[in-house]
């Protein structure tokens, strides 16, 4: 008798014939995300993904913790495995299992469940869980009841390569595994939004590569520092990205210098969606996301997001754009990048922020504004994008 | 590229010689000074060879010296410990606005906890007045704590006049010294400043973090806040951290060996870079006392338009790493202390940068660094919010 963790897996079993790439996805990223726990044996098992730990000592509240914050597995059962499948086996497991779960309990009620994957067994699953049920009564007479309604505990039996048995199963992250569903590039900032917005594309099985400006000296290196953190607890649900840091000064300095200052951030905004999706179109990257959400700020007006998104030739996915802060915060406490976000780092960047930033820009007269860098911006992107670093976490 | 490390009242560098001595003390002597047999024997000897030397130094006896973690740890057990010891014929304790928060942040909790708390103004320079501090003490005050050198502007204050003045107004009200930024650079007596308590930090003077001492009077009571083995008279539980300990007992053999040139070399490196700063730099000024007052390591200069976090981290472009007398405005956690006691306001109050200096500081790296400022500063200033706007 050995533990186990059967994974369940949702939406991808319906994708037909590329079934087995989203299969093996889920395996790698599972395989990556319990590396750092010791060893485990990881299998593709019919509708299921085994996890066997290979060593001893493993508390699995973390493995379960680990594998609910992978994309794309909406389940996980912890529990016995033999690898005969016989209806002693299936016996043995499900004594034992009773008799750690009546340890500490005088009464139960409880059905059984079972799921038969290979079909040659010589009993229908029907079969199996009356039988079993009877045996435990017999077992237990003081202690079990049956009720099919209502029960305390639903034991399920599945028969497959093996015998497994089990009554827990905890909620997985939901979505699609990772890299399933082509590949965005996500303005990642310090802030709250942008990690939210990524985990939430990233949950539909999007790679995602996530690009960050950075301008020294004015935010500093541990403005950077913070946003790798982000980018690495995002990456726990997925299974990794790359983050792109662009240096940004001296672009931002020349939009000070040659540009009226009210439109400072929209423009600096349209370059940034500009460099972003170079970098994005060098990477195989299909599209943009960003943390924006109507109104949130002056940057954020109808009228703003309109005038940046003209400056993209991608589309560009905004997951948060109807969300209030308060939903939004919700999310990042959920997925673990709140308290990362608002560590106080980047604020010196706020020389560049206007005192009176234009909420209601036109597109033309923005376009207008931008003619004083037309000679120096195409080769200040250029530069930027060349002295770009990029750090895989 | 050299790094210029001018951040020295932060944290200096170990001592090689430092470092050496640790190790080889966690090689050798690796005993439980507590243990009954030879190995913890040999431990013990090390600390009795580090006690013997910082008594000496400070004027104590032996059984004076207590070791700590550091700074933190013997203000906090200085302060609390004998406001409760002493709590029940007196309940007024006194200290200033601009002691670190190791400090400062014990007073705001003792007075949460029900204690007569009085803090000390300080002029534009960052003296207390000590009229002030005469008025304050009443025959109910059982502790009087000042720092001798201020971290952030280097103002020295008269701890032997303090001490006296402290004593004959209530013979029974004890003085607490925060050394963590003098020791080293400023002599101190306990005997002639009259001092019951005093708190040093190894690390500002080249020993190793998470090491420290605190000095205590014979006479003085301290309710002790570890509770434990028994260790240092009860005083503090825990088994005594004998490579740290040693090791700050060889930083600071090391510096007063050689204690005049190093204090030469502190002086000329804060004269050259004031001089030069002031006088070929444009709106700038010192913040505190002159520098042939003030603490020969602590240089604290004010730029105008410039946020000070903005110019440090240009010059950590450039591999010089210098502290923020304050850090930006919008950041919360920034705590301000010194800066706002001595009147600044405003912009004022986010422009001041901290030089602080060491033994590895040469004339080059302060050229480099004026040069750097010099560049820099014409940059940044062409970049100030509300500056020029079409």
């Amino acid at each position: 008798m050995t533990n186990v963790f059967l994974v369940k897996y949702g939406e991808l079993a319906i994708k037909g014939k590329n079934r087995y790439i989203f299969e093996n996805r889920l395996v790698a990223t599972i395989r990556r995300n319990l590396k750092p726990l010791g060893k485990f044996e990881v299998q593709k098992e019919q509708g299921r993904i085994t996890v066997e730990p290979k060593e001893d000592n493993i508390d699995p509240q973390i493995v379960i913790d680990k594998l609910s914050r992978v994309f794309g597995i909406i389940g996980i059962a912890y529990g016995t495995k033999r690898e005969e499948v016989s209806f002693d086996a299936v016996k043995e497991l499900a004594l034992e299992h009773m008799k750690a779960e009546l340890e500490h309990k005088d009464y139960l009620t409880f059905k059984v469940n079972t799921k038969r994957a290979d079909k040659r067994f010589p009993m229908a699953s029907m079969e199996v869980s009356a039988e079993l049920g009877a045996y435990l009564l017999d077992e237990f007479p003081d202690k079990l009841k049956v009720d099919v309604h209502n029960p305390d505990m639903i034991l399920t039996v599945e028969l497959r390569n093996g015998t497994y048995v089990y009554s827990k199963t905890h909620k997985g992250a939901g979505g699609m595994p990772y890299g399933t569903n082509g590949k965005s590039t996500l303005l990642l900032s310090g802030g709250i939004d942008s990690p939210v917005a990524g985990w939430m594309i990233a949950k539909r099985g999007v790679e995602i590569d996530a690009v960050y400006f950075h301008s020294p000296p004015y935010t500093s290196e541990r403005a950077t520092q913070k946003v790798i953190d982000l980018a690495k607890k995002v990456a726990m649900y997925t299974g990794g990205m790359k983050v792109h840091i662009v240096p940004f000064t001296d672009i931002q300095m020349a939009i000070y210098e040659k540009c009226p200052h009210e439109q400072l951030t929209i423009i600096m905004r349209r370059i940034m969606m500009e460099i972003a999706q170079r970098i994005a179109e060098s990477n195989e990257s299909m599209s943009l996301i960003t943390g924006e959400s109507i109104g949130q700020v002056a940057s954020q007006t109808m009228h703003s997001l309109v005038v940046t998104d003209d400056s993209a030739r991608m589309p560009v996915f905004r997951p948060l754009i109807g969300f209030d802060k308060e939903e939004i915060v919700q999310i990042a406490k959920k997925i673990d990048t709140f308290e990362t976000s608002i560590l106080p780092y980047e604020d010196c960047c706020t020389i560049f922020v206007p005192k009176h930033p234009e909420t209601k820009p036109r597109l033309e007269s923005i376009e207008r504004s931008e003619e004083a860098l037309a000679d120096c911006i195409e080769e200040m992107i250029e530069e930027a994008i060349r002295t770009t670093e990029v750090v895989s976490v | 590229m050299r790094e210029i490390y001018l951040d020295n009242a932060a944290t200096t560098k170990p001592l090689e010689c430092v470092i050496e001595a640790v190790s080889e003390t966690m090689r050798l002597e690796y005993g439980n000074p507590s243990s009954l047999h030879k190995k913890g024997i040999e431990a013990e000897n090390k600390i009795k060879e580090s006690t013997a030397f910082f008594a000496n130094l400070l004027g104590a006896s032996e059984d004076e010296i207590f070791y700590t973690s550091g700074g933190t740890e013997s203000n906090n057990l200085a302060i609390i410990g004998s406001a409760l010891a002493y709590q029940k014929t007196a309940k007024r304790i006194i200290t200033t606005a601009i002691e670190h928060p190791s400090v400062g942040d014990v007073f705001t909790y003792l007075k949460g906890q029900g204690f007569d708390v009085i803090i000390l103004n300080v002029d534009e320079k960052g003296y207390i007045n000590l009229e002030e501090l005469e008025a304050s003490i009443n025959e109910e005050t059982s502790l009087v704590s000042i720092m001798h050198v201020n971290n952030e502007i280097g103002t020295i204050q008269d701890i032997e006049k303090i001490g006296a003045l402290i004593k004959k107004k209530n013979p029974r009200t004890l003085f607490h010294v925060d050394a963590v930024q003098s020791f080293t650079k400023i002599p101190v007596s306990v005997r002639k400043a009259q001092i019951d308590l005093l708190s040093i930090s190894a690390h500002k003077f080249y020993g190793p973090k998470g090491v420290g001492l605190l000095y205590k009077n014979k006479k003085v009571r301290l309710q002790n806040m570890l509770h434990g083995g028994g260790q240092q008279k009860n005083m503090r539980s825990g088994t005594e951290n004998v490579p740290g300990i040693y090791g700050m007992y060889i930083a600071a053999k090391y510096v007063f060996n050689r204690q005049r040139e190093i204090l030469e070399h502190y002086k000329a490196c804060k004269t050259y870079l004031y001089t030069r700063i002031l006088n070929e730099i444009e709106g700038t000024h010192l913040n505190g006392d002159v520098v042939e007052v003030s603490a020969p390591h602590i240089l604290n200069i004010a730029f105008e338009d410039i946020r000070a976090e903005v110019l440090l981290h240009s010059l950590e472009q450039n591999h010089i790493y210098v502290s923020s007398g304050s850090a930006c405005a919008s950041n919360k956690m920034s705590k301000s202390g010194t800066l706002a006691a001595i009147g600044l306001n405003g912009q004022a109050l986010d422009s001041a940068i901290r030089f602080s200096f060491s033994i590895d500081v040469t004339e080059e790296d302060l050229e480099t660094c004026v040069d750097v400022l010099k560049k820099q500063l014409v940059l940044l200033r062409k970049f100030t919010l509300g500056g020029k706007k079409r």
